[in-house]
């Protein structure tokens, strides 16, 4: 195959800056693995390292500081024939930290070049993830304060399993650049290189120093063995298949007439464990079976196993508008904590508002009828009552009727949960009897 | 009649998946996780992919790549979230990268209160982005608004090749509603335009009279380039003055001079009226109430609902506000619309009802209002 270089648009890096080595070694990995252009997709960000995709003939995208990895995983992801090939520098490795941290937990079959020269060059020779303490940079004495990070060493414990490092100056840099595009799965090269035009300004860099300091590192295994595992994408696709089609939102049909007193607005008032949303969400759904339009929201702690569960339903023949309660015909008072949170709601009940009220909640006082079932005497548990309330509330025939709620159950319930959610509300008594 | 029960989030959703969408990105953040959790029942039996970012950049860095990869794509947050995606929403409006963006807003500043609704980033989805081009907010008033104006968002994606937002809130978002899912008749599907075969591929090449390059995908048969630097037609950086000040005029110009084919809004226009009600998002539902009532009692308003809200539909505005001596701007923040308003009817009264409180505005406030001449 013939290089890939773009011989429009050559290297424009200063003297000796080992990128450009790196350039012709990734040009020579393309060449041996017979890759043309439309094959591959070369991701860059910020930085000279970020200029990597105009000296090439292939796919480019080009974006911002240390977000490389992320489009370089959507393209895979969409595309998963590309060879993906991202660079960036040790800038881009510090900023883009979290992103490198996931792409290695990830797996997604990508190769990640990182041009590790120490420090920032196009914006002045800052430190950067990887500068020596002891150096001279365009930081001032803050790098001193800081370690540099181990690249290979946080990516393999982040789960990379592929993670050479090497010299912009190897012989063989070629062809460790292709066994890191071959490893399928996300592989990294740290490629420690010379930036002139500011590293070695005020320090000493030298190949042969690379070189010494990469002897002096532990060696490792490649691929890592305790990381070897499927490739993102492959398993992703292999879960997805899996995955069973959703049917298209359920319709109910209207079969019922709804009770004939208008627009209705409905307060559940309990806590975490009452089922306080699905009850909510069974009046609606009684509602829809008799054409009636609805509105459910829904007030519940963050931490959802504890506190008040509230929520507001609003059903009525006329569309619906403001979807506020100001002043609701019914309360469902379940819990105290439920009512202690809406506690304002009762200033407001007129005389017509009705609240049927569990055992031993206390009530602010207020203008509206109060009803108590005895849900103890019935042996109605506290996770039941708010169906068992519902229940109370279809028997008064104002809002709703008994069939449209047994209805309602039909369709939000199956089998045996069904089964005993119907013998419920059959069996509770209406308020009265 | 058969309705279903369903929230504005999985409405956004369904939406998304009837537009052809197939990868979805997003960090879960209350109120859009729900947009997230649909799309991942969704997506995958479809072929298509939902992946869990590590935040909200990379959730909208995915969806980048994908988009030039040739996918639909779409990402939801909400404000702390958008704050995040600011440096890829300047990317998708420079680099005319297709994304739908929902922001499901809650009450701000900063990460403020998680499940109280607001309109508060009104101004910065349009501001937000570095260079300051257009770009297309579309704003649901209802679970319904929710599908039909996801579909038209993602059209407009792919037309102009730039990024949509739909600034949802989270009273339309977590609340549950009827909606006759069936019945609302789907848009034609718009699709990004390849170029014409024969001729090699400038990627941001226009011809006259065109405002939005051809497309092709990265990954394709032929290299295509993308970048977020300020490129020539050729997608390479260019310092070439001209060059740059023509790419950025057709930016802006692509979404401005076309708006008045986008423009989606509700109009209650009354004869005798001479105030004219102007919202957008959950608040006009209140302010529907509120005209309603008014009629009834013999007080006519005329009621105006942008769904639109970028760019400005200008033209539109002037219309609608007619004969109104009176103009009554409504939203879920302390003032951020009603810049826009004042600037294009300067003639009119402009008053503004704004709270920012984590409730809704009543209709017996805007009937306040109404009153309080
Ligand atoms: S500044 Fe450093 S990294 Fe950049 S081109 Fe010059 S030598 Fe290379």
């Amino acid at each position: 195959m013939s290089s890939l270089l773009n011989t429009g648009r050559p290297p424009v890096f200063c003297p000796g800056c080992s990128h450009e080595r790196i350039t012709h070694g990734l040009d020579k990995a393309f060449q041996n693995m017979s890759l043309s252009g439309e094959q591959i997709a070369i991701v860059t960000d910020i930085g000279c390292s970020g200029l990597f995709d105009t000296f090439f003939h292939t796919h480019a995208f080009h974006g911002l500081h240390g977000r490389a990895l992320t489009y370089a995983a959507g393209l895979k992801m969409a595309r998963p024939e590309l060879t993906v090939i991202v660079t960036m520098g040790d800038g881009g490795l510090g900023i883009g930290g979290a992103h490198i941290l996931s792409a290695c937990r990830r797996n997604l079959d990508i190769t990640l070049l990182i041009l590790n020269n120490f420090n920032f060059g196009m914006t002045g020779g800052q430190f950067s993830a990887t500068t020596p303490s002891e150096v001279q940079v365009g930081s001032g004495f803050l790098n001193r304060l800081e370690r540099p990070m181990d690249v290979c060493r946080i990516m393999s414990s982040a789960g990379v399993a592929y993670a050479v490092r090497c010299s912009s100056y190897a012989k063989d840099l070629a062809q460790e650049i292709e066994n890191a595009i071959r490893f399928q799965g996300f592989s990294i090269i740290d490629i420690w290189g010379i930036c002139p035009g500011r590293y070695t300004q005020r320090n000493k860099m030298t190949p042969q120093i690379i070189e010494d300091s990469l002897a002096k590192l532990p060696s490792r295994t490649n691929p890592i063995p305790e990381n070897i595992r499927k490739e993102y994408g492959r398993h992703y696709r292999e879960l997805a298949a899996e995955q069973k089609p959703v049917p298209s939102p359920a319709k109910i049909e209207t079969k019922f007439h709804a009770p004939d007193f208008g627009r209705k607005e409905v307060v559940i008032l309990g806590s975490a464990g009452q089922r306080i949303i699905t009850a909510g969400e069974i009046l609606c759904l009684a509602g829809l079976t008799a054409g009636l339009n609805v509105t459910q929201k829904n007030e519940y702690d963050i931490t959802v196993l504890r506190g008040a569960c509230i929520s507001d339903v609003i059903l009525s023949p006329e569309e619906i508008g403001y979807t506020g309660i100001t002043s609701p015909d019914i309360v469902l008072a379940l819990s105290q904590e439920g009512v202690d949170r809406r506690k304002h709601l009762f200033d407001h009940l007129d005389k017509n508002a009705l609240i049927i009220r569990a055992e031993k909640i206390h009530l602010p006082p207020c203008n509206a009828k109060v009803q108590q079932p005895d849900f103890k005497a019935q042996k109605i548990k506290s996770s039941d009552r708010a169906l068992a309330a519902l229940s109370v509330l279809s028997k008064l025939e104002t809002v709703i009727y008994p069939d449209m709620l047994e209805s309602a159950l039909a369709h939000r319930f199956k089998d045996n949960i069904l089964a005993s959610a119907l013998d419920l509300v059959r069996r509770v008594e209406g308020l009265g009897a | 009649m058969a309705f279903c029960l369903m929230e504005g989030n999985e409405a956004i959703a369904w939406g998304a998946v009837a537009s052809e969408c197939r990868f979805f990105s997003g960090y879960p953040i209350t109120p859009a996780t729900t947009i997230f959790n649909t799309l991942l029942k969704l997506l995958p039996p479809l072929g298509g992919m939902c992946i869990q970012g590590e935040d909200e950049i990379a959730s909208i860095g995915y969806c980048l790549g994908a988009s030039m990869a040739g996918l639909k794509v779409m990402t939801a947050t909400s404000g702390p979230g958008i704050s995040l995606c600011s440096e890829h929403i300047s990317f998708a409006i420079g680099s005319e990268i297709p994304i739908v963006i929902v922001d499901v807003q809650r009450l701000g500043p900063s990460t403020g209160s998680a499940t109280r609704g607001a309109d508060g980033d009104i101004q910065f989805l349009r501001w937000g982005n570095s260079g300051g081009l257009p770009v297309i907010v579309l704003a649901p008033v209802n679970v319904k608004d929710c599908y039909f104006l996801t579909m038209q968002a993602f059209n407009l994606a792919e037309k102009f090749r730039c990024p949509v937002f739909i600034a949802s809130n989270k009273e339309i978002a977590m609340t549950r509603e009827n909606i006759d899912i069936h019945a609302i008749a789907k848009p034609e599907i718009i699709e990004r335009s390849a170029p014409p075969p024969g001729k090699p591929f400038v990627p941001f090449e226009t011809s006259s009279g065109q405002l939005t390059p051809y497309f092709l995908p990265i990954g394709g048969n032929m290299p295509v380039r993308q970048t977020s630097s300020t490129h020539g037609p050729d997608g390479y950086i260019t310092t070439d003055s001209d060059k740059i000040a023509e790419i950025q005029e057709r930016l802006k110009t692509k979404l401005v001079s076309a708006v008045n084919g986008f423009s989606f809004h509700e109009s209650y226009p009354e004869e005798r009226a001479d105030t004219l009600l102007l919202t957008y998002g959950v608040t006009a539902r209140a302010a529907q109430d509120a005209y309603k009532a008014q009629k009834k009692y013999g007080k006519p308003v005329s009621l105006l609902i942008l769904k639109t809200l970028w760019p400005v539909p200008q033209d539109l505005i002037r219309e609608k506000a007619g004969n109104a001596r009176r103009v009554i701007v409504m939203e879920m923040n302390l003032g951020q619309y009603v810049r826009e308003i004042e600037r294009i009817l300067p003639d009119k009264k402009i008053d503004f009802l704004g709270q920012m409180d984590g409730r809704l505005i009543t209709p017996h406030r805007i009937q306040e209002v109404i009153a309080h001449v």
